[in-house]
């Protein structure tokens, strides 16, 4: 496949690639490095679109298709952009039964967007997600590595005010 | 080497920390500092006291005194009293949820006067982060004792001596695999550790990363060791961001000290580690997926034979164990075979892991001897259920598992006992569920879950489970039909027999296991349209029970489908017509008058 992508304007001028360049140079040469760059390369870029994904598919010298098959198995990849907040609501077992189902309800209903959308102002995606391995805390969801837990559902609208404070607090 | 007259233990689990054990942590040493007690007073970050529900848990030694929901505001309180005055504070004891009764001695606490730790044995007492605390706690002895003192098949003789089972769910004698990928010749071996803890409800891995990480990287250079591997690599999950932390420092601390790397301990053994990170794929727990996963492709599974032992990371012999797993290894070399196959049944040696949750009074991190029964489970160490609800069953093993129902909870757990009831081990998550859980929604939760977490490799999982997981979405609206229940189980035996891995091998066991105990309540659904626990919403009917109605008409107000209607002070009724059953109406009303049915 050729691909122009190294020579447009995009990769060069977005100081983003020189840094995907030390990701991928970094690991080249190990065996298994296309999932190590990825890790890497999402945290660069927040998610993985798809010239990041040529350029890596090019980078480590593998066919965009394995590149392609690799991002979309795993789910912890997004190929769309998401929040600045990502909310993963556990729906463990333990979770479950705690009635983790109600707090994504209400979270759905506070936010306005379903399961994997991302709220209009782009602070939030909802997500839920298996077993955190906070089942003593149950239920529990996760504000990007924060871990909130005891939840009940009336604790979701405080929750949800208390990162748009923060969020407004940061911008003044 | 300063000496302090009392140590302070703050648990640093990932549970503790999202109860603010960290600001706690702070507030200690702020105190300590103006009090000028920070020269006798030492404050020690550690793993996981297993006592999650009631963190932030905090142990003052010599004591011993166990103090929980420790909230930054307590320290001030906290350092005068005790540590200053040598008073306890009674308020922040542990109560014994059945008696009331204040306990004050770590050991005398039920939950954890019950457990016997081994795997779990440095968590909460050690620093993970600092090597010097796990050395002094006999860590790398193990290691030390195996490359100086025992041959390559020496160390094979006593792990398959020791009678342990792999951790991880399927109990296969850890020694044999140990044998097999010894046996294989071949220049290059991997050792690799599966710490991609996926069961819902199970975290004992993450909190032996999390609170001993060099109890992991010393079994597995005495793995190395025995099998011939100069190379490992430990597969985590990206979800468990402080293990993944713990286990990088961890790591460089043993290469600084010569734990890890060329000429390990003046030998002739080299061994190093790497960390290879998940993204969030449950199959990936499945061995040969995972090996796939680290070589850098889609975790999809493969066939076995053959098995990694013999073909495994990059096609080379590959030993391949759990986290819990090799947290026993080293005090098996150390303490010997005899010691550890003391501890347990005839056919389950040692100790197991469980976490605890669901509807009990004491949820956490367990660890009992194999054979313990589910009552002293949940009844002694777990405080029982709470709210005076009636125990149901107890779910193990995951999607993979099933429930153990209430009439056998004299049973003595392990392997093969799990097995027989249709259920099993798993890595070790226990939930326990109450009358108000519905079992058929229950066996729908799991499909759902392992419908999803199907990788669509092999067509018997991939659509198998689909359409049980139809059949039981139907059941629970009220649409089954009565060839259902046999058509589920037809299904079932084709997928188990049928799926390439674990995962589609094991997926309907949820709904085969409560068919057998809880059929029942499958018929119930069916047949008379109701579900006995209140908990499908399309079968339930919402009424307002008059003697209770105060005919304040809030219910009629915020209903969304005009469905309430009456006069004031007279009892409202509900048009079950026009209900959605959306459940505001219960919510809003203050004198419990409106209930399922």
């Amino acid at each position: 496949m050729s691909c122009n992508c190294k020579s447009s304007t995009l990769e060069t001028k977005d100081p983003r690639f020189q840094q995907l360049d030390e990701i991928i140079e970094k690991y080249k040469d190990q065996s298994g490095a296309l999932s190590p760059v990825l890790h890497e390369a999402q945290n660069v870029f927040v998610y993985l679109p798809e010239s990041v994904q040529i350029y890596i598919a090019e980078g480590l010298n593998v066919p965009l298709s394995e590149v392609y098959g690799v991002v979309t198995f795993y789910s912890l990849f997004s190929t769309e952009p998401r929040g600045k907040y990502v909310i993963n609501v556990c729906l463990g077992t333990a979770c479950y039964v705690k009635g983790s189902g109600k707090i994504m309800e209400r979270l759905k209903k506070e936010l306005g967007v379903e399961i994997g959308g991302t709220t209009e102002d782009g602070l939030f995606t909802l997500k839920g997600c298996r077993c955190l391995g906070a089942c003593g805390l149950a239920p529990v969801l996760t504000i990007n590595e924060q871990v909130h837990g005891r939840l009940t559902e009336d604790d979701v609208p405080s929750l949800v005010r208390l990162y748009r404070a923060k969020e407004e607090q940061s911008v003044n | 080497m300063e000496i302090y007259r009392s140590h302070v233990l703050v648990c640093a689990g990932t549970g503790c920390t999202s109860s603010d054990s960290l600001e706690v942590r702070d507030e200690l040493n702020k105190e300590l500092n103006r009090l000028n007690l920070d020269k006798e007073v030492k404050v020690v970050e550690v793993g996981c006291f297993g006592f999650c529900n009631l963190g932030p848990n905090i142990v003052i030694y010599p004591e011993g005194t166990f103090y929980c929901r420790v909230k930054p505001q307590d320290v001030k309180e906290l350092v005068e009293e005790h540590l200053l005055k040598g008073r306890i504070v009674n308020r922040l004891l542990y109560n014994e949820p059945e008696t009331e009764v204040k306990v004050k001695d770590f050991d005398n606490i039920e939950f954890f006067s019950h457990q016997k730790r081994v795997a779990l044995r440095n968590c909460g007492l050690i620093n993970p982060e600092k090597i010097e605390e796990y050395i002094a706690h006999e860590g790398y002895f193990a290691l030390a004792k195996a490359l100086k003192e025992m041959t390559r098949e020496e160390v094979i003789e006593v792990v398959k001596k020791s009678g342990l089972r792999g951790r991880g769910g399927g109990g296969f004698p850890t020694g044999l695999k140990w044998q097999f990928a010894y046996n294989t010749p071949g220049e290059v071996k991997y050792v690799v550790c599966n710490a991609d803890e996926g069961d819902p409800g199970a975290f004992m891995d993450r909190s032996i990363l999390e609170g001993d990480p060099h109890s992991v990287i010393e079994a597995m250079a005495i793995a190395g060791y025995a099998i011939g591997a100069q190379q490992g690599y430990i597969y985590v999950r990206a979800e468990y961001p402080i293990a993944v932390q713990r286990l990088g420092i961890a790591i460089n601390q043993a290469r600084e000290y010569g734990l890890l790397g060329k000429n390990i301990l003046g030998t002739d053994f080299n061994f190093d580690l790497d960390i290879r990170l998940g993204a969030g794929a449950f199959v990936c727990g499945e061995e040969t997926a995972l090996l796939t996963s680290i070589e850098g492709h889609r975790g999809e599974p493969r066939p076995r034979p053959p098995f990694p032992a013999v073909e495994g990371l990059w096609k080379k012999p590959t030993l391949i164990n759990n986290v819990e797993t090799y947290a026993n290894i080293p005090a098996i070399i150390l303490k010997g075979p005899e010691w550890f196959s003391s501890i347990g049944t005839e056919k389950s040696k040692g100790t197991k892991v469980f976490a605890l949750a669901g509807k009990i009074n004491n949820t956490g991190l367990i660890e009992v001897p194999m054979g313990t029964t589910l009552r002293t489970i949940i009844y002694e160490i777990g405080g029982g259920i709470p709210h005076g609800k009636k125990f149901k069953a107890a779910q193990t093993g995951g999607p993979s598992g099933g429930c153990i129902p209430a009439h056998l909870i004299d049973t003595e757990i392990d392997y093969d006992n799990l097995i027989a009831l249709g259920s099993m081990m798993g890595s070790g998550g226990l939930i326990v569920m109450d009358e108000t859980d519905c079992m058929v929604d229950i066996a729908k939760f799991f499909l759902e879950f392992t419908q999803e977490e199907s990788c669509g490799k092999c067509p018997p999982c991939r659509i198998g489970t689909k359409r049980m997981l139809e059949i039981l979405e139907r059941i629970t609206e009220g649409k089954g039909t009565p060839e259902d229940l046999e058509n589920l189980e037809v299904l079932a035996n084709t997928i188990k027999n049928a799926s390439l891995c674990g995962l589609g091998q094991t997926a309907p066991n949820p709904v085969l296991n409560t068919l057998k105990y809880f059929r029942d309540e499958y018929e119930a659904h069916i047949f008379d349209k109701k579900c006995p626990a209140g908990v499908c919403q399309a079968l339930l009917t919402y009424v307002i029970i008059a003697e209770k109605c105060k005919g304040c008409g809030l219910c009629a107000r915020v209903c969304p489908t005009a469905a309430i209607s009456g006069k004031p002070k007279e009892p409202y009724v509900i048009d079950p017509e026009k209900c959605i059953k959306c459940g505001t109406c219960i919510e809003k009303c203050k004198f419990g008058s409106i209930e399922k049915k």
